[in-house]
């Protein structure tokens, strides 16, 4: 990060026009087919507060659901860090759900409407696909991914744990959707819930499908009353597991988009979701190459007015940085996503302290002293700044990641005079590692 | 006074005492401010706030524990360095203490309320009863202790834990000391500094004679009495009368010491309606309480009277800024020569003193018709006068660090050795004292 600061682009004026898949959006924030979603007249709020498109409730035989639904992880104070969540599918009648999707389609007919449909036979998806093209659905997003509840019925996690049932339901849908509405694009919903992402993925692409939307939300449970010794949340005296999402889950979206989309095999497009709840993380998953981004949990939390901050936010990043169209964006950070074989281990960076601002916590102390590579220590001059063994600091980062103030600790880049030299070219022989530090 | 020889800690406080009328200046967290601001907490290593405690309270630690729910692991830890840690959270000056030394202020971010988490988790501890010590094995040695202030009752319940049987002394018929009696009302008021020494006692065995003075006076117990009785001592009284001006009307009527004032506010009913202005002369910090004191008990005019100018106060100036927002206000460089009435004070003839406190030769009248004097108290330590091996300077006693004196055997702590500090000192040289008369006490053998 430091000593590579690009070079400032021309300021343009971008505009955030989102084709994802054939789905046409005026911004690339969709809401993700969940509570948010569970209405018209929510969904109509939803875009007047600017949301660009709505990936409905998942549509399918409605159930019933159990109070309560919901939990929060909290942390050091910050409530709902984490979510997850056993509610269904849908539990409202199909047709009002119909109904009211066919007149929020008429009031904003330039925003995205997606269905989101989870049902079981060929004849079931036939009925279901058919009923969205009359409601005026501008895609399909079939879910694979609900990790709870309906995959022991067969369906949502179930299917996308099965790359060949996937693709045969893939199969049956892009052959309704030509049939119902030609081109009408179709999203395949992926869960976390699987080793490897790829195979999923692929699976869908085989079936014929548009795009891809991930993560669905990972299994869990969300803690436990340790009162009562039952997990959360409860349901009368005993709980289940549920789907994990929220701000805490990004890291794990983010690299199951981008394993995909660094795969050159996988040419699909790719709906980004999982924690995202500011613009910053919408333009995280757009550099990993996804073109629109769904949000859930933070709307659940803060409502829809958030999209204000998050459209002006995307706005003004992509005025600084040059990017006039969200396709430039998409993918742009995916050439630096590399293997750990193929990492320079001669790069070297370590740790200086701006003495100006620090403060004196002596956080860095204790998490180099307990946690790294014991090469920070207390001042001995009386000014509570520490002093850094340079020798013995292996570049690690922690102190810089636990340090209170910005700006205060930067890890600065060392010319060791060893070349760029990768593990797999040190393994071949090929190259020489610098002497290793803080390994006495 | 009759003598007690109860070990209650309760004496009735009478309902109608005149600082029932005060509100907390600052008033308690609930449970989600307190984990808010527990949460801000960085845990520094080696932490400045911890450092600039005088009991050396593991603060970044009780406040974790509050944040995490741990709020009797968080008393335990705050209890285990100060007995007091009830009454410190709610009257030590956080503000030069923990809280000015808080690393927040050094980037520009409001210092952790570290009083306030210390009042919610101490508030908690005394509420549901919990209680964290035992007293030692019987060591069949006793410590007789003189004052029933902070200084002794920490030492007292020190040498508790350590098995030792303890008598405390007190000429008065209320425990605590100032902590109890003089401390400003919108910070704590009397029935919480009590409740919190009731439940000191619970230890057991802390036997408290109350109504018995010790020294040369007549119907004291004579110092060589209080050596016979005891395997060794400790001197935890603490400063005299407020010290009198010298100047002519201090007699009047209307006329009082600060402390005394307090006092009688603290633990008695007061009519002061009759008051429209009033006067404290001073500079320091019972000057400020008193001019505090007297805006909160309703009189409309309260002026404060000193010497040299504002900034040269002794007095905390978060304080004084406290009390120039209830609307004190100040005659700075201002002499007392005389009060002045007929039986009853009326006004304050003053000399004009410029900013190095030298007469300009101006004089002037300021009206007042209660005028308190909160110019010091008197030393005690003359009541020491004699005994082979206590010496004193300028009317304290002198001990090692620990607080032993020259006498083996007598330790001092609190007001009467550092001549007027905080009750968070008080507890601290009662404290290292305990520690080191136990080491003495074993030292000694059978």
């Amino acid at each position: 990060m430091d000593g590579n600061q690009m070079k400032k682009p021309a300021r343009v004026v971008p505009d955030l026009t989102t084709n994802c898949a054939g789905i046409v959006s005026p911004n690339p924030f969709w809401l993700a087919s969940a509570p948010p979603t569970n209405s018209g007249p929510q969904i109509e709020r939803a875009f007047e507060a600017g949301w660009g498109g709505a990936v409905w409730k998942t549509l399918g035989q409605p159930i019933q659901n159990v109070s309560s639904r919901f939990g929060g992880l909290n942390y050091g104070g910050k409530k709902n860090i984490g979510f997850n969540n056993i509610e269904l599918i849908t539990d409202r009648p199909l047709e009002s759900n119909f109904r009211e999707m066919l007149a929020c389609k008429k009031k904003f007919p330039k925003h995205a409407v997606i269905a989101s449909l989870m049902v079981e036979t060929e004849a079931e998806w036939e009925e279901f696909i058919a009923r969205s093209v009359d409601a005026g659905a501008d895609g399909l997003e079939l879910n694979f991914g609900c990790p709870h509840g309906m995959c022991e019925r067969g369906m949502g996690s179930a299917v996308g744990q099965e790359p060949k049932v996937n693709e045969r339901i893939t199969s049956w849908a892009k052959k309704y959707a030509e049939k119902y509405k030609p081109g009408l694009p179709v999203l395949i919903k992926l869960t976390p819930n699987v080793g490897d992402i790829l195979p999923h993925g692929h699976a869908a692409q085989r079936g014929g499908a548009d795009g891809v939307s991930l993560i669905n939300t990972i299994k869990s449970i969300i803690g436990v009353d340790i009162d009562n010794y039952v997990p959360y949340p409860r349901v009368g005296g005993q709980s289940t597991n549920g789907g994990y999402c929220g701000a805490a889950v990004k890291p794990i979206a983010l690299h199951m988009v981008g394993q995909l989309a660094r795969d050159p095999d996988f040419q699909i497009p790719i709906s980004g979701i999982g924690g995202v709840a500011t613009w910053r993380d919408a333009v995280e998953f757009i550099l990993l190459g996804s073109t629109s981004v769904q949000v859930c949990t933070e709307v659940m939390l803060k409502g829809y007015r958030i999209v204000e901050d998050m459209i002006e936010g995307l706005t003004e990043y992509m005025a600084t940085h040059g990017f006039e169209t969200i396709d430039q964006m998409v993918g742009k950070a995916i050439p630096a996503y590399s293997e750990w074989g193929l990492l320079d281990l001669n790069y070297e960076t370590v740790a200086k302290i701006d003495a100006d601002k620090c403060i004196g916590c002596y956080d860095c102390v204790a998490a180099c002293r307990d946690g790294a590579h014991q090469c920070i220590f207390p001042a001995t001059d009386g000014t509570r700044v520490p002093t850094i063994d340079e020798d013995e600091c292996v570049g690690c980062n922690l102190c810089q990641i636990v340090c209170p103030v910005v700006d205060c600790i930067s890890m600065v880049e060392v010319d060791n005079g060893f070349g760029e030299a990768t593990w797999n070219e040190a393994v071949a022989g090929e190259k020489t590692l610098r002497p290793k530090k803080g390994s006495h | 006074m009759s003598k007690s020889e109860s070990t209650s800690a309760q004496p009735v406080l009478q309902s109608d005492r005149a600082e029932s009328v005060f509100k907390d200046f600052k008033p308690p967290y609930d449970e989600g401010h307190a984990v808010v601001e527990a949460s801000r907490c960085l845990f520094c290593d080696e932490p400045p706030c911890q450092q600039a405690c005088p009991t050396s309270i593991d603060i970044p630690q009780f406040i974790r524990k509050i944040a995490t729910g741990n709020i009797k692991g968080s008393a335990r830890t705050i209890f285990d360095a100060n007995i007091l840690g009830m009454s410190c959270a709610r009257v030590c000056p956080v503000e030069v203490l923990c809280v000015g030394d808080c690393v927040y202020n050094h980037m520009g971010q409001p210092p952790i309320q570290i009083g306030k988490l210390q009042r919610y988790a101490t508030d908690i501890a005394l509420a549901e009863g919990w209680q964290f010590f035992e007293a030692g094995p019987d060591t069949g040695k006793s410590v007789g202790l003189v004052g029933a202030g902070p200084a002794s009752i920490a030492a007292a319940h020190q040498l508790r834990r350590a098995g030792h049987a303890v008598t405390i002394y007190d000429k008065r018929d209320v425990i605590g000391g100032l902590n109890t009696w003089g401390v400003a009302p919108y910070k704590m008021k009397a029935e919480a500094a009590l409740e919190e020494l009731e439940w000191v006692l619970r230890i057991g065995g802390i036997d408290i004679q109350l109504g018995i003075g010790v020294g040369p006076g007549e119907g004291d117990l004579p110092f060589e009495e209080l050596e016979a009785r005891h395997d060794a001592v400790f001197l935890g009284f603490g400063l005299g009368e407020d010290s009198s001006l010298e100047v002519p009307g201090q007699d009047l009527e209307g006329v009082h010491g600060a402390v005394d004032f307090i006092e009688c506010m603290k633990l008695g009913a007061l009519d002061l309606g009759w008051v429209k202005r009033a006067a404290v002369v001073g500079g320091g910090n019972t000057a400020i309480d008193a001019v505090r004191e007297l805006k909160g008990l309703g009189i409309p005019e309260v002026v404060l009277v000193y010497r040299g100018q504002e900034a040269g106060m002794s007095g905390y100036q978060h304080e004084w800024k406290a009390a120039k927002v209830e609307g004190v206000t100040a005659s700075w460089g201002s002499q007392p020569l005389a009060f002045l009435g007929a039986g009853r004070v009326q006004s304050i003839h003053c000399a004009r003193l410029d900013e190095n406190k030298k007469a300009t030769g101006d004089m002037f009248t300021l009206g007042a018709d209660l005028v308190l004097l909160a110019i010091g108290q008197g030393k005690l330590g003359e009541l020491l006068g004699g005994i082979e091996g206590i010496a004193l300077e300028r009317g304290k006693v002198v001990t090692d660090a620990d607080g032993a004196t020259g006498r083996p055997g007598w330790y001092a702590g609190g007001d009467c050795r550092n001549g007027g500090k905080e009750v968070v000192n008080a507890v601290d040289e009662g404290k290292r004292a305990a520690l080191a008369i136990d080491a003495y006490l074993r030292n000694k053998g059978g």
